[in-house]
């Protein structure tokens, strides 16, 4: 499938994506090393005596080198030893595999809803820069920049929950239980959450589409007789989908942010509610648990974006 | 390079003057004046919110809970009976203060090491430039979660958190100014004149990097007034009896049954706020930046 230039880009970017996988996992590491006060403390309680600081130090590993405690965490982490919650006592990577889904889904499912009504947007737009819809499309991409989405969340919840009951307040089921129940209860908080996105992907193709569509190679099209329809769904697309890759690839960590505090409007047993919960009452293992899994889900949808490159635009591996 | 041989004073003189450069960009970009007028109308509203304000925002009134607009409360009361509109007046102090402040740390860190990397080069720019990349592909509300909760919750400390994570930002913009500046021939003549890096940074490089850093300064603001709403709204910001619009939306959501209207105020002005500040950005880009132009 892949030929040796491909083959060889995509070595090189793994290769690449190492340094920046071994300082995301550094800093997520010395998150909880910069802790004021003494985890052992913590762990031992207010009364525990100086030796059973000392007992909990040496079994935890805290006396050894920094770098020989962060190996040993990277170590345990490859194992899916995250450590255990300093509050339930529940293993960190128990909870992250029971939440971590819910907020996937949505993410997903915010992201499809941007792609399929952002592009249609984009490309109206574009087909008529300066009329009706190309201002709109602006107008609301100015606006989404500037608006709280937790906010937009509510006012769905007061409109399309409280109101007319369309939808459900708050609280998620699993896909895997029932998927038609799941996208009823995700819709709400996906379509809060695509309401930056659409606007986005509508702004940044609009942008690039024009660009394309004053390119001496379409107006050769155009003479050729192609209808417009043609020219735009099927050279332009094609010709913007490196863009398109790259706008989809910054919404994934975009949303994934914005996922955080929507999770709360709606009370989502997801990542949001569960890195914000455990700041508030200070569960460090499960933060720090919660930052490596999202950093590492942005990192690799960056490394699978890139390889997606070359894929489309064969040029790109040959540089 | 003999024919642009004209002393400073010339080239001053051929520019328009001040109020008249105003006058052109009140024509051609309306909305930025707009916008720049909203700024001012929030920016004294914040500065002296103690005078404008109609009563205590703290004071609470158990015969007046959740109370509709009226005459004696223009946008009605909250759930403990406190002045809306007051505790709106005193959410732009927060808001303004919430914004500088973690832009400004963002400045602070981000500059000098963005000028520093893109100037001296090789293995420095490499492992700068490395960690710089790390720290964007971080989701930014989430890092700046994780450090508030670090450094402590609280407004101040949660701007803090978000000034770091914007930081790597404005040192990419610095890095990608000061590798194209240092190849200038005023660098190299001040080089051989024996001026230090040190020197060489601050009356060279620093002045003539500052416009696209100063831009998107600007359009930080509004990012940085969104990230504090939503800190505030997750109780990780403002505390308790102070008053921030993210945590009026908070509070207000809980009674969204009872009293819908009250939610509506704290988000329209966050809203507003972003959206001049936006404006304002984007008309300083377009007039900073020739390549920017529609």
């Amino acid at each position: 499938m892949l030929n040796p230039l491909q083959r060889r880009m995509l070595r090189r970017r793994l290769v690449q994506t190492i340094p920046v996988l071994v300082l995301a996992t550094f800093s997520v590491f010395m998150l909880l090393k910069l802790l004021p006060g003494d985890v052992a403390i913590t762990i031992a309680g207010e009364n525990a005596t100086v030796e059973r600081i000392e007992e909990i130090r040496e079994s935890r590993g805290l006396n050894d080198p920094l770098l020989v405690q962060y190996g040993n965490w990277v170590w345990r982490a490859l194992h899916g030893d995250l450590s255990q919650s300093f509050l339930s006592g529940e293993e960190v990577g128990t909870t992250l595999l029971r939440v971590f889904p819910n907020t996937l889904f949505i993410v997903c499912y915010a992201i499809l809803i941007s792609v399929l009504i952002g592009v249609p947007l984009g490309m109206l737009a574009a087909a008529r820069s300066g009329g009706l819809i190309d201002r709109l499309v602006m107008m609301l991409s100015s606006a989404g920049v500037a608006l709280p989405n937790f906010w937009i969340a509510m006012i769905f919840v007061m409109i399309f929950a409280l109101n007319r009951a369309w939808f459900p307040a708050t609280g998620f089921v699993a896909p895997s239980e029932n998927l038609a129940g799941a996208i009823w209860h995700a819709t709400l908080p996906a379509v809060a959450l695509a309401a930056s996105g659409i606007a986005e992907v509508a702004r940044q193709l609009r942008s690039s589409l024009v660009e394309i569509l004053h390119s001496q190679h379409f107006r050769t099209l155009h003479a050729k007789g192609l209808p417009f329809g043609t020219i735009l769904w099927k050279h332009g697309l094609r010709n913007v989908s490196v863009n398109l890759l790259t706008v989809i690839s910054l919404l994934v960590n975009r949303t994934l942010a914005a996922t955080v505090v929507v999770e709360v409007v709606f009370a989502i047993p997801g990542m949001g509610n569960t890195i914000v919960n455990a700041t508030l009452q200070r569960d460090f293992p499960v933060v720090q648990g919660a930052v490596l899994a999202m950093v590492l889900t942005v990192v690799t949808v960056n490394l699978v974006t890139d390889m997606l490159y070359s894929v489309l635009d064969p040029r790109i591996s040959q540089r | 390079m003999t024919e642009t041989s004209a002393t400073p004073g010339e080239i001053r003189s051929t520019r328009p003057a001040f109020t008249t450069r105003a006058r052109d960009w009140m024509r051609d970009d309306p909305v930025a004046v707009i916008g720049l007028v909203v700024l001012l109308v929030i920016v004294l509203c914040a500065i002296f919110a103690d005078a404008i304000a109609p009563h205590d925002p703290t004071l609470q009134d158990y015969n007046a809970m959740l109370e509709a607009p009226s005459a004696q409360h223009l946008l009605g009361t909250d759930d403990l009976g406190r002045d809306v509109l007051s505790r709106l007046i005193h959410g732009a102090t927060a808001s303004i203060y919430a914004s500088l402040l973690a832009v400004g740390v963002a400045a602070l860190l981000g500059i000098p090491v963005g000028l520093i990397a893109g100037y001296t080069g090789g293995w420095v720019d490499e492992v700068i430039s490395r960690i710089l990349d790390t720290f964007l592909s971080f989701p930014a509300i989430v890092l700046a979660i994780a450090v508030t909760g670090v450094l402590g919750i609280g407004l101040t400390n949660a701007m803090l958190s978000v000034g770091i994570v914007f930081a790597p930002q404005l040192a990419r913009l610095a890095r990608a100014r000061a590798l194209v500046l240092k190849q200038e021939l005023y660098v190299d003549a001040a080089r051989c004149f024996g001026a230090s890096t040190w020197l060489i940074l601050k009356n060279h490089v620093l002045p003539n990097a500052i416009q696209p850093v100063l831009v998107q300064i600007t359009l930080l603001m509004p990012v940085a007034l969104l990230a504090e709403a939503s800190l505030s709204f997750l109780g990780l910001g403002m505390q308790p009896p102070d008053s921030s619009w993210g945590s009026m939306i908070a509070r207000a959501y809980v009674y969204a049954q009872i009293a819908p209207a009250q939610m509506y105020a704290p988000g329209i002005a966050i809203l507003v706020t972003a959206l001049a500040f936006n404006t304002v950005g984007e008309s300083l880009r377009e007039a900073l930046d020739p390549t920017a132009r529609r």
